[in-house]
């Protein structure tokens, strides 16, 4: 299991610095100069050399990458082209409220998608069932902005019911959890069908399993079998899927962050994209990387933890 | 006889609903197990085996369509119980061992947990489940089992799982023990090591067996009578003495006229017998058996023969039977098939 | 029994129609080959179709609820929304088709280098893809964005950095199998050269599986071709792709709800139509999903 846990954190740092390669290096292959990108048409050569050299773009390539990765890992993204604060305050300025609002979507996801797919394995046929299969289908082929748009056009501006834009008083946390409700409900609802869905099939292949016949065979009770010997095994690809779930979540964030205009980093990063604020957006697109590859690493080894087989043969 | 049988399947049908169409699994099938006996079923594959003992605890795949017919264990019809009721007597009254050791034990579960699961209906602590646990894979021949329990299933060898799933079926003490083809999986050492294990255990339990088995040989040394199953039909059955030494129906005979030597020796496999087993999409019309027959004639293409036995209990299913069987006892008229008591002793 | 006579009869060339009819039996996949039909038809005809230009401005109709004259209404500047809708479905299937062929190509070149190439290079090449991989995509899209700003070349060049790996890892793992396939090696063992392999054995068999997830990605591209022209960020206006035409919605969804609904209703109805076609095609290629008969 250590062994295992160490190669798989190898693995993660050694994506993260891939990663870290990749958005460096986007900006050498890509045409154009950030500094001249971000002051526009109109700047002196003075201005842009001064930008330059702030953002160290005068310095060797390899001195650059250096520079860049050894502030990352102490925690230095560089400095707001604009603002001149440092990259990483603004990020954890905005990072609560989106890692609230993916949290709260997987959530619900969860709560509704995993026993919905289980009821439905169970009762395999049922009305129950094909609802859900129906509704599946449909919630998973709604694009989460879009639904975002028509939950906003619904919920708050039709019926009144939900806030319709900002993240609430700061400190006034009902207020903040019922400004929570839409976005959330709005970026977790395709995953509710999706979770539904593979829980439904991954627990009828399980249930089809000859173990389970054995368990069956010595009349233990069904709701034991279903719990301890059915489901262990079944949700095991559910939690690799909800690592890679982040990511989806986190994407359905920046749009959902847009269409409520909600504080977050989905607004920072759109809004320094228009204005080419280049420290900023690498840095925001740097750590929500971070992030999702933390998840998936921690997916990775609640699987490993759960599962003997993965845990002994790695 | 049925009066004193653990096990009684009468008449039994079964039909699976696949893309393919209908296949008739089992066709009016009946077998007894008379209490403290051992009972084997041989049979090629697809012959109906495997359903046969599923039917036995109502354990059949959603696709399996019950026709007719009864199973009665311990005195009460199974296929007409409440889930509640089946599920009680299922693990008390029987357990089954399964084929393939590698998947049928739960592979995130400690073998531990398995089998303290499976007493759930004892009101005894933990501890003393454990115990028994531990108690039971040493009789079935896993050293060290008190830290052996904590392993999962994957940490075992198959040869080990098998046994420990014997271990688990033992644990419940039941009046019948259904075996399906327990060491079709293993290797032929382990196979040689499982038969030892199950001939040791047979004479310590006093509950009867259902064993079923492609293994001819094995099904000499361990069984007290035998059934023959062929397309979903019984073709004979008997005491394993009358039914190894005087085998009536032409499949039995070929079965064992392929290698003589099969009563001495351990075999894996049944012999090859020229032909196909017949496609069950259909059923057949006549004797299942008529296209590879060496003796068939005329009537077994029209007619399906019924099972006919004689006070022994040894009877099969074939025309030609009366005709063998009036070297012995007297002939009997057959008067076409049809459903009704399958075995018909011969008056003598 | 017909069912099982029509499963087996199909001599190889009638094969193509055989198959067309029986997703079309499923009542999901014809839901799902009508309404992939019914788009195609729209974007390829698009022009022929339109009853009013989709860029043409006329203000004294402006937010004019749907009527029998426009349908979906019309939008914040008098452009009757309908005729935006069928134009925005030559863009978001131009878009798709372009962005996929590129991608196909990529992962095809990446996944044979990855699955026959040196050791190494698979390794580089897989930690390539999982870093690209462990971007979430719409951060990717605004990363380049911010680079290259916003066009239709972007938006293509977006989807295909973040699709070629997907592609790369299915040829790679398909190549593995068939590279150790008793043909290839008896090829081998006749002498036949490394790309002789690839071209003959190797991607005939690889193609096949790829192009139906090349085919089922077709409306994952077109929402994120719709998001990113949501934010503003893909096409540039006045070309009205769906996606633009929902942010106009946006902005005026305190005055009307009809632009968002109209603009938002192709969305739904590809992604469903793929949807399903995509379940009919699977139960058809998997026999053991197949439902029992009788």
């Amino acid at each position: 299991m250590l062994y295992y846990s160490l190669q798989r954190v190898a693995l993660a740092v050694a994506i993260c610095m891939v990663a870290m390669t990749i958005l460096f290096s986007l900006v050498y292959v890509i045409p154009g100069d950030p500094a001249s990108l971000a002051l526009g048409p109109r700047a002196t050569a003075e201005m842009k050399e001064a930008l330059r050299v702030r953002m160290g773009l005068d310095q060797p390539l390899a001195m650059q990458l250096y520079n860049f990765f050894a502030n990352a890992v102490t925690g230095n993204l560089g400095y707001d082209v604009w603002t001149r604060r440092p990259v990483t305050t603004i990020i954890m300025e905005a990072l609560p409220y989106t890692l609230a609002l993916a949290g709260a979507g997987l959530g619900w996801a969860i709560l509704i998608g995993i026993p919905l797919g289980c009821y439905s394995a169970i009762n395999r046929n049922s009305l129950m069932d094909k609802i859900t299969g129906i509704i599946s289908v449909g919630t998973i082929s709604m694009p989460s902005f879009l639904v975002a748009v028509y939950c906003l056009l619904l919920f708050a501006v039709h019926l009144k019911w939900f806030p319709a834009i900002g993240a609430g008083e700061r400190g006034d946390l009902a207020d903040q959890l019922w400004h929570l409700v839409l976005p959330a409900f709005a970026i977790g609802l395709g995953w509710v069908g999706y979770l539904a869905r593979l829980v439904r099939a991954s627990m009828l292949e399980v249930l089809g399993e000859s173990h389970v016949r054995t368990a069956r065979a010595f009349g233990l009770p069904e709701a034991m079998v279903i719990r301890r010997y059915a489901l262990r095994l079944a949700i095991l690809p559910t939690v690799t899927l909800l690592g890679i779930a982040v990511g989806g979540l986190l994407s359905g964030a920046v749009f959902a962050e847009l269409v409520f205009n909600r504080p977050g980093i989905g607004l920072l990063v759109y809004n320094e994209a228009a204005r080419r604020n280049y420290p900023t957006v690498m840095g925001t697109v740097l750590v929500t990387v971070g992030v999702f590859v933390i998840c998936q690493l921690v997916a990775d080894l609640l699987v490993a933890l759960l599962d003997p087989r993965v845990r002994r043969s790695l | 006889m049925s009066a004193g049988a653990v096990l009684d399947i009468r008449g039994l049908g079964v039909d699976f609903l696949t893309p393919r169409g209908r296949v008739h699994a089992l066709r009016d099938v009946s077998l007894q197990v008379p209490r403290g006996s051992v009972v084997g079923v041989v049979g090629e594959s697809g012959s109906g085996k495997s359903t046969l003992i599923l039917a036995a605890l109502r354990l059949l795949p959603a696709n399996a369509l019950i026709l007719g017919g009864e199973v009665v264990l311990d005195g009460e019809d199974v296929l007409r119980m409440s889930p509640a009721a089946l599920r009680d007597l299922r693990g008390r009254k029987a357990t089954m061992v399964f084929q393939d050791p590698s998947t049928s034990l739960n592979p995130v579960l400690t073998i531990g947990r398995q089998m303290i699961d499976i007493q759930y209906r004892d009101r005894v602590p933990t501890a003393r489940k454990r115990d028994r646990a531990a108690t039971m894979l040493r009789k079935v021949g896993i050293p060290d089992p008190a830290t052996r329990l904590d392993n999962y299933p994957h940490e075992f060898s198959g040869g080990m799982r098998q046994r420990i799933a014997i271990a688990m079926a033992l644990l419940c003490n039941p009046d019948l023990l259904i075996a399906d083809e327990p060491t079709t999986a293993l290797d032929v050492t382990m196979e040689a090591q499982i038969i030892h294990l199950l001939r040791q255990l047979k004479s310590e339990f006093h509950g009867s067996i259902l064993f079923v088995s492609h293994n001819l040989g094995l099904i000499a040394e361990l069984c007290d009578r035998v059934v023959i199953l062929y397309a979903g039909a019984v073709a004979e059955e008997g005491s394993v003495h009358d039914l190894f030494h005087r085998p009536r129906h032409p499949y039995t005979q070929a079965l064992l006229e392929c290698d003589p030597a099969r009563l001495a020796k351990v075999s894996r496999e049944l012999p090859t017998i020229p032909g196909d087993v017949p496609d069950l999409l259909a059923a057949p019309v006549g004797c299942a058996f008529a296209p590879r027959c060496p003796k068939v004639f005329e009537r077994c293409r029209r007619e399906a023969p019924r099972l006919v036995a004689d006070g022994d209990g040894h009877g099969a299913a074939c025309h030609l039977v009366p005709a063998i069987a009036s070297s012995r006892v007297g002939p009997r008229p057959s008067t076409g098939s049809g459903r009704g008591p399958p075995v018909e002793p011969v008056e003598t | 029994m017909s069912a099982e006579v029509s499963r087996i009869a199909p001599a190889a060339a009638a094969r193509v129609g055989g198959f067309v009819r029986r997703i079309a039996a499923d009542p999901m996949g014809c839901l799902g080959l009508t309404l992939v039909t019914l788009l195609l038809f729209t974007g390829v005809f698009a022009d022929l179709l339109v009853p009013y230009d989709p860029i043409k401005i006329a203000v004294p109709e402006r937010l004019m609820d749907p009527s029998w004259a426009h349908p979906l209404g019309t939008d914040q500047l008098g452009r009757d929304v309908l005729s935006r809708v069928i134009k925005g479905s030559q863009i978001a299937l131009g878009v798709a088709v372009s962005a996929i062929t590129l991608s196909f190509a990529g992962g095809v070149i990446l996944g044979l280098l990855a699955g026959y190439g040196p050791r190494w290079l698979d390794n580089v090449l897989l930690l390539l893809f999982d870093a690209v991989y462990s971007f979430p995509s719409i951060m990717l899209a605004l990363a380049i964005i911010t680079l290259l700003g916003p066009s239709l070349g972007t938006v293509v060049l977006v989807v295909v950095i973040g699709s070629v790996p997907v592609y790369a890892r299915l040829i790679r793992t398909q190549t593995l199998t068939v590279k150790t396939s008793e043909f290839v090696l008896a090829e081998r063992s006749m002498g036949a050269g490394r790309f002789r392999i690839m071209a003959r054995h190797i991607l005939p068999n690889v193609i096949g599986p790829l192009l139906i997830v090349a085919s089922m990605d077709v409306p994952v591209v077109i929402t994120i071709e719709a998001g990113l022209s949501f934010l503003g960020l893909g096409v540039r206006p006045p070309a009205p792709s769906w996606g633009r035409i929902l942010n106009d919605g946006y902005t005026q969804i305190r005055d009307t709800p009809w632009i968002v609904i109209g603009g938002g209703i192709p969305l739904i109805v590809t992604t469903l139509g793929f949807t399903f076609l995509g379940e009919a095609l699977r139960d058809q290629l998997d026999p053991k999903l197949r439902k029992p008969v009788g």
